[in-house]
């Protein structure tokens, strides 16, 4: 009983002491984002590789995810009668909700694992170590350019994810099942708000951005130097992202859409 | 502490850097506790002593990676461990390291990794920062590598690019660590040379830390040996194999028992035999 009462004291105390090195150290990289304007090169190299190289698995996903939203929505909307009303069903479903937690989830896989074996094997292999012996500090020079791209490369390809997603449907609905091209755009325009809507859905996947970035570059800074830590860290990074976005979702959906 | 002065070795007259009564603890686990050490200005000193005894860790409290729990760390009249952050960065644009692995930055080629401290440091145009790598990378025979990415390099073709590197900026003193470790002999002659003829020739002070008798014998100036986180002998190449310390003739001689015990720490051999498994 009292090494379990330790296991779990000491368990939460090192959960704690995790969380405020982790607060810490997003204080020391915002410190850091104001001098990326004198070197955009920096942030425009990173969203190559965090954005531009996700977007692969995104559209694919998105493609992939509208076309079983369109047949499982079209299933069920035909039995009353309503599969006209499968265009704003679908583009509620994905600019809500699927769009940015799956594109979050997607971009810890791909883009947030990769950043955090980046930083983790820059540290096993003394990067960091020699570029603060050269003056240069690595949470400005390696970390924060990797956040901003980060924070910056989720949104759009939430947002792309969603508009590949609709497209998807689209063919699906309109190519394969018979629905009126007409009513499917018609009735999205009609029911989807920019403000309710879309816009709520960008404010969570910025949301998710940055938290999903955050996660990644602190768990490759704080790895364990040696080829097991970063393997670990990586680890982390894919399931706490996981947990992180879920938990951020439901709470910002409840914020958002919990009093209609 | 064997304390014989060779020539190499000065007083506190004329020491870049001194520390004095340094301790630094890594957990329950004391790695230094209680050193004293003068780096003479513009010779070559290293560092020598058993693997896991701290040498590493002493240049990185000289770098100020590290802060010591007491002692003072004094780098050309300024104390490390009280500096801050920018006056750190301030002193460090004025040392080199050049790092056991090399640390390269490997999505850079050989040639922005020796630019990088130029670019980040100076306002230089291109061209002059050109001329500048390429002066760096002949003074260490790789000006024609200069295009290769650092995982074209072998081991010690990385140590020449790091060395480089290293003294882009004309630093008043260069740290090398372990810099001839799993090293072919003809790699561990290119680097010994070098560093005794930059050392000489761009008026540095050089910090080696090392534990290859024969090669840093070979060029150093003064050496200290380290043992149990403390100096146990310190002197010129010659007078340390005369010092007739126990450290020193084990280290030196490459005794697998002495001071430098061969056992780990157990309980007796007989009681540990005859004991239950259970």
């Amino acid at each position: 009983m009292l090494n379990w009462l330790q296991f779990l004291g000491r368990g939460g105390l090192d959960f704690f002491e995790r969380l405020g090195r982790g607060h810490m150290f997003i204080v020391r990289v915002s410190a850091g984002l104001p001098g990326l304007f004198l070197q955009p090169r920096l942030v425009i190299q990173q969203l190559f590789s965090v954005g531009v190289l996700s977007l692969q698995i995104i559209a694919i996903s998105g493609l992939t995810v509208g076309m079983v939203l369109g047949l499982q929505m079209y299933n069920t909307l035909v039995d009353f009668g309503a599969e006209d009303s499968l265009g704003p069903v679908v583009a509620l479903s994905l600019v809500r909700e699927l769009g940015p937690v799956l594109a979050a989830l997607l971009f810890a896989g791909r883009a947030g694992s990769a950043l955090t074996a980046e930083i983790g094997l820059m540290k096993a292999t003394e990067q960091l170590s020699g570029m603060e012996m050269m003056a240069v500090d690595p949470i400005k020079r390696v970390v924060a350019p990797r956040f901003l791209a980060g924070a910056i490369s989720l949104p759009l390809l939430a947002a792309i994810f969603s508009a590949i997603g609709i497209l998807g449907s689209y063919f699906v609905g309109i190519g394969l099942l018979g629905v009126d091209s007409g009513a499917f755009w018609s009735q999205m325009q009609a029911k989807v708000d920019v403000q309710e809507d879309i816009l709520n859905g960008v404010l969570k996947s910025i949301a998710f951005g940055v938290v999903a970035t955050w996660i990644a570059v602190f768990e490759g800074y704080d790895a364990v130097p040696t080829t097991e830590g970063v393997s670990r860290a990586t680890t982390r990074t894919v399931v706490h992202t996981a947990f992180a976005v879920l938990g951020l979702d439901f709470v910002l959906t409840a914020l958002m859409f919990g009093g209609e | 502490m064997s304390d014989f002065d060779g020539n190499g070795c000065v007083g506190n007259g004329d020491a870049l850097v001194r520390i004095r009564d340094l301790r630094f603890c890594h957990g329950p686990r004391v790695i230094l506790d209680g050193v004293d050490i003068d780096i003479p200005r513009g010779k070559v000193t290293t560092i020598m002593g058993p693997s896991g005894t701290g040498k590493t860790t002493l240049l990185r409290l000289i770098g100020g990676q590290l802060k010591p729990e007491a002692g003072s760390i004094v780098v050309d009249g300024k104390n490390v461990p009280t500096l801050s952050r920018k006056e750190l960065y301030r002193l460090r644009r004025r040392m080199g390291m050049m790092f056991q692995s090399g640390a390269l930055f490997t999505d850079l080629s050989v040639f922005d990794n020796v630019a990088f401290p130029l670019r980040e440091h100076t306002e230089l145009p291109e061209e002059i920062i050109r001329d500048l790598v390429l002066m760096k990378l002949h003074a260490v025979g790789l000006r024609g590598a200069r295009d290769l990415m650092p995982a074209e390099l072998s081991g010690g073709m990385a140590r020449r690019v790091a060395l480089a590197r290293a003294i882009a900026l004309d630093p008043m003193m260069v740290m090398y660590d372990e810099p001839f470790t799993g090293q072919d002999p003809i790699t561990v002659g290119v680097i010994m040379q070098l560093i005794r003829r930059l050392n000489d020739n761009l008026g540095l002070t050089s910090v080696v830390v090392s534990h290859d008798v024969k090669e840093v014998s070979a060029i150093s100036d003064c050496i200290y040996l380290i043992s149990n986180g403390e100096v146990v002998a310190k002197g010129g190449p010659d007078k340390l194999k005369s010092s007739g310390s126990a450290w020193a003739y084990q280290f030196l001689n490459a005794q697998p028992d002495g001071p430098v015990p061969f056992h780990y720490p157990a309980v007796g051999y007989k009681e540990d035999l005859m004991a239950d498994e259970s």
